[in-house]
């Protein structure tokens, strides 16, 4: 594990300057409107927190190729926070917001990070979706000690002092979706399949040895271009090879030709003849897929929109009378929504806006609210979680048909990879 | 490898193997094909070529909202409403940015090419305003799904035969209005010779602005037919772009001939490595053959011949 960073106090002059500054102000309202502590005390290091406001960022694409799927992530962020101001916000302050375009492009965000954390002294940075921009931007978070909420889930094989990962890392997913394949739908024979990127090629690393140490069999293992349209030759291969399982991690718009080319080519995944197993498609990528289309196909994933428990009643009806009746809530966009209340959580348990006090009360920090039901973050700054099996409905949603009994224990750094 | 499996699995897998080979090859025949008029016949590297597909692609999929909403009824019949619509919008943007770019740019080739990809990102910006990030999907009535069992283990999907044909139709419109009609000789005539063209007495402006909406009009039904295959998004066009350049360029630029037998060996060369390689392994090695190839022979497979 890596010890944290400790800031280099870069700015003790204007800390100093603040703090001056803070005291008149602090004396002067002798009686506090609420019982909001003075700044000087829960910020020390020249955050943009006032006597009634904090500032934090938000840094997603809303433009690029990327922005069908983080502006998902964006709305759940703006909701939870516009909820938490409602309720009084943090520490007495409300809540504001600095949205940045990370445009898709991986430079892009590491610029956009920079200034959020240069120039507007955000408390912390809500954003990131693909691996790629978390790497582009964990060097600038961690040599200006910010704050990271990254909602994704990913391939894992990493630990940040400096980002909190509400998504599940790739274990998480995988052992609970092939534990639950073998067991209720008797799988032997495995085919994976994903793009050829680095969370499609460690995630079916880590099913791989998972399939194996059961003394069960892959029969296949395929990548495909990001983008690619043609899946006819993998489905070919599938057929002749005959595997229970088809595990699958497209991503993007090749999904869409995948499923589509898979019921052309007479492939009926209700009959579960091989049955396929998604880590990739959540419902805002069906409405791009279609829900005919994928029909029977089976997810694993710590959140469904159709998950049934009063939180996630109250958060898809908040949701959907912020953003409007025809929207879906997928896996990523639940994750994000958990960034801003965990991050309050944490102010308020450290009683303190500083990045080095909110790092050493993250773990331990528990959110009942949460719409997947509950959540807590584990001393590796990741979540534990349960994860769910759902099987896709025409309408788009997903049935879930299995849960996990108990919390999945994040694990970024799985035998076999240290 | 094939140790496992019995002589008619091969047999129906081979079978398979070739008719996937073949809707490949039926999709780079569309994709190719307004891109080899453009490029081959007028020279233009249009970096937009891929835009003008899916406005093509968006303009089946409102036709199809259209008629789910308005006439059900007649749904079925609303895919060829959306090509003949696809082909009629693309080739009418074709026009204009023809009109109000492309004709100052003809000396400049490179400043074509910058001009184009600018207009590409514009394009894909404006549909990401008007339709939203999110990828849509076109349903699809149900004649066009499912498959032909031609035998157990043998299936033909409907739509793959569907794209073939439409693909075919298409070569052979061009070709015939190319090489077989008076205005396709006037074509061939500005592009082998434009100041003597005009001096017989040919508008070549005029011919110029329809062949270029000729091509971009040919780009919206090919976007047509792909929303039976992939889903539609601004910037799905960006997936298509290389493949129709390395068609185009490793068949030989002018040659519409040379255009089919490069589609048909990429696909067919792709499709069979797919089978024996990994997805990405095929891809690139398919992509070392073309350099290879484009190395020894730089005009590509068909070169026109012509004195120059």
């Amino acid at each position: 594990m890596k010890t944290p960073k400790h800031s280099l106090s870069s700015r003790p002059r204007r800390r100093l300057l603040a703090g001056l500054l803070a005291l008149p102000a602090v004396l002067a309202l002798s009686t506090p409107s609420f019982a909001a502590p003075p700044t000087s005390e829960v910020n020390t290091s020249g955050l943009a927190v006032t006597e009634d406001t904090v500032k934090v960022g938000i840094l997603h694409s809303i433009t690029g190729t990327m922005a069908i799927s983080e502006i998902g992530s964006v709305q759940a962020e703006k909701l939870a926070i516009e909820q938490i101001n409602a309720q009084g916000g943090v520490l007495g302050r409300q809540i504001e917001y600095v949205q940045e375009d990370g445009a898709s492009d991986w430079p892009t965000f590491a610029e956009k990070a920079r200034k959020l954390l240069r120039q507007d002294d955000v408390a912390a940075i809500f954003g990131c979706w693909t691996s790629a921009s978390r790497k582009a931007v964990l060097p600038v978070i961690e040599q200006f000690n910010g704050m990271l909420y990254y909602p994704t889930f990913y391939e894992g094989l990493e630990q940040s002092p400096n980002v909190i990962y509400t998504g599940q890392e790739a274990t998480q997913q995988i052992l609970a979706g092939i534990d639950w394949a073998v067991k209720e739908k008797g799988a032997k024979t495995f085919y994976l399949l994903g793009s050829d990127y680095i969370w499609p090629r460690t995630s079916n690393k880590i099913a791989r040895i998972h399939i194996e140490k059961k003394g069960l069999k892959v029969v296949g293992e395929e990548y495909y271009p990001l983008g690619h349209t043609q899946f006819n030759s993998v489905i070919n291969k599938i057929k002749l090879r005959k595997p229970d399982v088809i595990f699958a991690s497209v991503v993007g718009g090749s999904n869409v030709a995948f499923y589509k080319q898979m019921k052309a080519a007479g492939v009926d995944l209700t009959e579960e003849d091989p049955l396929l197993l998604t880590i990739s498609v959540t419902e805002d990528e069906i409405r791009g897929i279609g829900g005919e289309n994928v029909e029977g196909v089976y997810a694993s994933m710590k959140y469904f929109q159709s998950l049934d428990n009063p939180n996630n009643e109250e958060f898809v009806a908040a949701f959907k009378e912020r953003w409007g009746d025809d929207m879906v809530i997928g896996d990523v966009t639940q994750a994000a929504y958990l960034g801003p209340w965990l991050w309050k959580a944490a102010v308020e348990k450290a009683g303190s806006f500083d990045v080095d006090k909110i790092r050493e009360a993250s773990p331990g920090i528990e959110f009942k609210k949460a719409p997947e039901g509950y959540v807590r973050i584990h001393e590796n700054h990741h979540l534990w979680s349960k994860t769910r099996i759902g099987v896709a409905q025409t309408n788009g949603q997903y049935k879930v048909v299995h849960e996990t009994k108990d919390l999945m224990e994040p694990d970024p750094f799985p035998e076999g990879y240290k | 490898m094939f140790a496992d499996y019995s002589s008619t699995e091969l047999m129906s897998i081979f079978a398979m193997q070739g008719f996937a080979g073949l809707s490949l090859f039926s999709v780079f025949v569309l994709m190719a094909m307004g891109l080899a008029i453009i490029f081959g016949q007028m020279g233009v590297i249009n970096m937009a070529h891929g835009e003008f597909m899916i406005l093509g692609a968006y303009t089946t999929y409102l036709t199809s909202q259209f008629f789910q909403n308005v006439m059900p009824e007649l749904f079925a019949g609303s895919f060829f409403v959306a090509m003949v619509l696809a082909f009629l919008v693309s080739g009418a943007l074709g026009a204009f940015v023809e009109w109000a770019m492309v004709r100052h740019l003809y000396r400049r080739p490179l400043d074509t090419l910058l001009a184009t990809w600018g207009l590409s990102l514009i394009l894909q910006q404006a549909y990401r305003s008007i339709f939203g990030a999110r990828e849509v999907g076109v349903d699809l009535p149900d004649w066009m799904m499912g498959a032909f069992n031609v035998t157990d283990m043998v299936q033909l999907p409907i739509n793959g035969l569907f794209v073939m044909i439409i693909a075919l139709s298409i070569a052979l419109a061009v070709y015939l209005l190319m090489y077989r009609s008076g205005w396709g000789k006037k074509v061939r005539a500005v592009v082998q010779n434009r100041p003597m063209a005009e001096a017989v007495g040919i508008n070549t402006a005029g011919v110029d602005r329809a062949t270029f909406a000729l091509g971009c009009g040919i780009a919206g039904v090919a976007g047509s037919a792909f929303t039976m295959i992939g889903s539609t998004g601004p910037s799905s066009g960006q997936a298509y772009i290389v493949d129709t350049f390395l068609v185009v360029v490793f068949g030989g630029a002018q040659s519409l001939i040379g255009t089919i037998v490069s589609a048909f060996g990429i696909s067919q060369a792709q499709s069979t490595m797919e089978f024996f390689l990994s997805g990405s392994m095929a891809k690139v090695l398919t992509l070392l053959v073309v350099v290879g190839i484009l190395m020894l022979r730089p005009e590509g497979l068909m070169a026109l011949k012509v004195r120059r």
